[in-house]
């Protein structure tokens, strides 16, 4: 049976609307605003129902991995509650402050410690920084085979069958396991816990592995083991400058538009 | 390292001709090259090469590397990371760029871990830095509400991706004059451990996304797969692309590949018509590259009016039709 890594990451939701976003320019990060709340980024969701599709025909065992901090456990437990086994938090001082090179480490020694698994999944992107590099990163530090991003998984008797999305469709890529998997929406809607689940999930104890737990080079791990720096971060400006056609129906008001569009010789 | 020089692009071939994301770079990667001092190169792998080197020099690079080989027909993980690892060992370049392409995305990050350097993904413009000549590269973060500029400090090359559309081409000069030089691919056919056993791509009839001049969108409130045939009758008059926000390509209303966004196509039309959609950043980021945004939605607080240079407020169902009909009367 199939042992399976998901690999998600918690942060403050993408769709908030956008008037809401904020960010801190001094300190080059994100402000998270009253009432965003968190939630599993969305690509890693899909991440987790890829591997809970394997487990609801073949079985098997999958194990949630997630570094940060401020852990909010009805949300970091949610791949939990949706069926995954085991929910591994790596939270650690040296941990924070990194870059998709040293999370990428961290969670590759964090797997390593893990042990014996056929397939770890990841997101396409973390929907923060919408990077798209830990999965890849992760199977080069495992040496093992990547296939990004995934609409479609399957695994028979060590064999990996994947359908790689690609522009206008999809093509369909094999390999044996292990191997790292990045999944995308094309995937499908992940399930809805059930109430089942979420009692199970509310039981269940998260372990907490810190750098030493995991044999980690400190040199390597979080603010020390970047290699990209972040020199400024800003909001674009918008002119924002919409003329509102109105009328007196929508109707004429569809007229006016055409009318519009004719005058500023757009059509 | 700081022997590193010169500007490497890893190209991509469409039908035997380098791809619209390579001439791109080209165009961006000579402003880059310029303002160093140093040689703009450019490689190319793939299966019978045929003139494609040529046309690279013709569109700005000073060298081109091709590695023909049976293997690197198609793009597979293991083989071009293989390659790609040799030539950025031999040539040593200063940058290394690629597009934000299904290729680029794959290739890019694992690379960049191979070579222990750092990339910065679907860059939205690149620059040299006057003080320390290395590279900023700005790219789109949180879906596109914000920017990060980004350095790679103390490694080499300096990576990027860069976005469709965000750089340009120059006009092909069939007179320049460069180098070619053949590199040997030397990969074992056991080490690619993953392979292609079969694409499926859809035939998209009539005007492409990425080209159209005008782009007829609906987003979620078009609500079903009969309400985007509403949208008909004004792309074929306006010779128009129809796409999609990602709701109605999740919900199977539309084909996947008509979603335009941060995970989808990037276009740049002359002319947007956004229905029904409400402009969330992911979404904006695919066109935020129009010239023209109009928008139709019932909501007057909805995000896209922010973005858009015409606007009506109201229901596409009872909008689409009179407009509709007001349009082929002018344009007919
Ligand atoms: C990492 C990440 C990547 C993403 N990538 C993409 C991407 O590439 N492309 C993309 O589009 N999205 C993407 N999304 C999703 C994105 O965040 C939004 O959820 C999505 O764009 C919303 O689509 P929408 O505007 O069609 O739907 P909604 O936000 O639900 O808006 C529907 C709009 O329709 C209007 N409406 C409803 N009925 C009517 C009517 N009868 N007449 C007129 N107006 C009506 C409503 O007022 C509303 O404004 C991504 C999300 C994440 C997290
Ligand atoms: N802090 C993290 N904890 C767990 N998984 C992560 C973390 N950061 C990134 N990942 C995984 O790597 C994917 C790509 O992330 P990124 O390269 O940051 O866009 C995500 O979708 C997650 O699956």
């Amino acid at each position: 049976m199939p042992n399976m890594i998901v690999c998600v990451k918690q942060i403050a939701d993408p769709e908030a609307p956008a008037g809401s976003f904020k960010i801190d320019e001094a300190a080059k990060t994100m402000v998270p605003a009253q009432g965003v709340s968190q939630v599993v980024s969305p690509f890693d969701e899909n991440a987790a129902e890829a591997a809970l599709r394997i487990k609801d025909t073949q079985g098997g065992k999958i194990t949630v991995i997630s570094l940060g901090k401020d852990f909010v456990m009805d949300v970091i437990k949610k791949p939990l509650s949706m069926g995954a086994d085991e929910l591994i938090l790596l939270q650690d001082p040296a941990f924070e402050g990194g870059d998709s090179h040293s999370t990428a480490y961290a969670l590759a020694m964090a797997i390593k410690k893990v042990g014996e698994f056929d397939i770890v999944f990841c997101g396409r992107q973390a929907a923060d920084w919408d990077a798209g590099q830990v999965g890849s990163g992760i199977a080069e530090i495992l040496g093992i085979p990547s296939v990004t991003p995934a609409q479609k998984v399957d695994i028979a008797d060590g064999k990996v069958t994947v359908e790689r999305v690609i522009t206008d469709g999809y093509e369909v890529v094999e390999g044996t396991a292990p191997m790292l998997i990045t999944v995308s929406n094309e995937l499908g809607e992940p399930r809805y816990p059930k109430l089942k689940g979420i009692m199970a999930a509310a039981k269940k104890e998260p372990i907490i592995w810190s750098a030493a737990d995991i044999d980690a080079d400190a040199a390597k791990c979080g603010a020390a083991g970047t290699k990209a720096k972040l020199m400024k971060l800003f909001v674009p400006v918008k002119e924002g400058k919409c003329e509102l056609i109105e009328a007196d129906s929508p109707e004429e008001a569809g007229v006016a538009l055409a009318l519009k569009l004719r005058e500023a010789r757009l059509i | 390292m700081a022997d590193n020089k010169g500007v490497l692009i890893c190209g991509e071939l469409i039908d035997g001709k380098p791809a619209p994301s390579t001439l791109e770079l080209l165009g961006g990667g000579r402003a880059l090259a310029d303002k160093l001092g140093e040689p703009l190169m450019l490689a190319l792998l793939g299966s019978g090469l045929g003139d494609a080197a040529k046309e690279g020099i013709a569109y700005g690079a000073d060298k081109v590397f091709t590695v023909d080989d049976a293997l690197l027909k198609d793009y597979a993980t293991d083989a071009y990371i293989s390659v790609m690892q040799k030539i950025v060992q031999q040539v040593a370049p200063n940058i290394l760029l690629m597009g934000t392409t299904p290729m680029g995305r794959d290739l890019a990050p694992r690379l960049a871990f191979k070579l222990e350097t750092a990339v910065s993904m679907d860059c939205l413009e690149l620059a040299i830095d006057d003080a320390s000549k290395l590279m900023l590269a700005t790219r789109a973060v949180f879906g596109g509400n914000a920017r990060g500029v980004f350095l790679c400090e103390g490694t080499k090359p300096q990576m990027a991706t860069v976005r469709s559309k965000a750089m340009d081409p120059r006009e092909a000069d069939a007179s320049r004059t460069g180098e070619i030089a053949a590199i040997d691919a030397g990969l074992d056919a056991s080490a690619v451990r993953t392979k292609v056993t079969n694409t499926v791509k859809e035939e998209v009839a009539g005007i492409k996304l990425e080209d159209a001049e005008v782009i007829i969108a609906g987003g979620r409130g078009i609500a079903s797969a009969e309400g985007f045939k509403m949208l008909d009758p004004l792309a074929a008059t306006l010779k128009a692309a129809t796409g999609a926000s990602r709701p109605p390509c999740d919900n199977g209303w539309v084909s996947p590949s008509i979603q335009i966004g941060l995970t989808g196509k990037i276009v740049g039309p002359a002319l947007y018509i956004a229905v029904a959609v409400s402009g969330s950043s992911q979404h904006m980021a695919g066109c935020s590259g129009a010239k023209n945004i109009v928008a139709i939605n019932k909501d007057p607080e909805a995000n896209i009016f922010k973005e858009a240079r015409f606007g009506v407020v109201g229901d596409f169902n009872k909008i689409i039709p009179a407009f509709t009909d007001k349009v082929k009367e002018l344009v007919g």
